[in-house]
């Protein structure tokens, strides 16, 4: 119990996002309404991928200087919940989209997607991250699968920060944080936003390293009965 | 003189007064206020609830298989 504080932490987190999410006040803006309550789902999903991906990072890095086939796994799981989280990132971001960004009604096939470069650098960046997992299925030699792939993620990370976080800020771009405007301050978070916001990241970081450490758990169980 | 400055001010007034219209946003208050969202708020912690108890159920299975395979 005393090594699981973190995943009650979670849960808790979770739970408050979820209730305060709701019920607490948000600022009133024209166009967003209530969905500026999105920020405490949609928004913590990119979090989440960022930092399961950083992880995933430190942990191929780790591998490349040790050759400890624990820490190509930690990798490999990390990316595969990494993903988890930027798919729920984008059908999310597409739904809020096409209500507050698109003219379209709700059951036109039109407005799920804007030709914008946030959206499809993030889209770009889902797909280098799948094509690590091709890469992974494609090569049968162990150890030679976790150096090539420990290499490769190193570059995806790359790849990633600068179709997520470089190229919006420097064209225009519909999505807020973006052209040239970085940081939280962009967002106009108000402070009671931000009492659920930043917890909300939390939580559900946790959550993610939860499940995680599930599927690292399982694997270790599986290299040992197969070794 | 007078007349026109009074006239300006008040057609500065109404033009205030248009703007500040334009900037109160609708919101669901009244949603909130007649207790329904409390509803949306049960059911997706019930449902989130849910998923941690699966997760739990994992996370003892594996415990247990660890204790297993260190045997």
């Amino acid at each position: 119990m005393k090594k699981n504080w973190w995943k009650i932490l979670a849960v808790v987190l979770v739970i408050y996002t979820i209730v305060a999410g709701f019920l607490m006040d948000v600022p009133a803006k024209p166009i967003l309404h209530e969905t500026i309550r999105n920020q405490y789902f949609h928004v913590c999903m990119w979090f989440a991928m960022l930092i399961t991906m950083t992880v995933s990072l430190v942990y191929s890095i780790k591998y490349l200087l040790n050759s400890d086939p624990m820490h190509d796994v930690i990798a490999f799981e990390a990316v595969n919940i990494s993903i988890l989280f930027g798919v729920l990132g984008l059908i999310t971001g597409s739904v809020w989209a096409k209500f507050t960004w698109s003219e379209w009604p709700l059951f036109s096939v039109k407005g799920w997607w804007v030709n914008d470069v946030k959206l499809n650098g993030a889209a770009v960046c889902m797909l280098v991250y799948m094509a690590y997992l091709v890469l992974r299925g494609s090569l049968e030699e162990e150890q030679k699968r976790a150096k090539i792939s420990s290499v490769y993620n190193i570059f995806a990370y790359v790849i990633m920060i600068v179709f997520l976080l470089i190229l919006p800020r420097m064209t225009v771009s519909l999505h807020p944080g973006n052209g040239g405007n970085p940081g939280f301050s962009s967002y106009d978070l108000s402070n009671t936003m931000r009492m659920v916001f930043y917890p909300a990241v939390i939580g559900w970081t946790l959550l993610g390293l939860w499940m995680m450490q599930l599927r690292i758990r399982t694997r270790k169980i599986e290299m040992k009965n197969y070794l | 003189m007078k007349k026109l400055l009074a006239l300006t001010l008040s057609v500065i007034c109404s033009l205030a007064c248009t703007a500040q219209e334009s900037t109160s946003v609708e919101m669901a208050d009244a949603m909130r206020a007649n207790g329904k969202i409390y509803v949306v708020v049960a059911v997706l912690t019930i449902i989130f609830i849910g998923i941690v108890i699966y997760l739990v159920k994992i996370d003892k299975k594996l415990t247990k298989l660890e204790r297993e395979n260190t045997k």
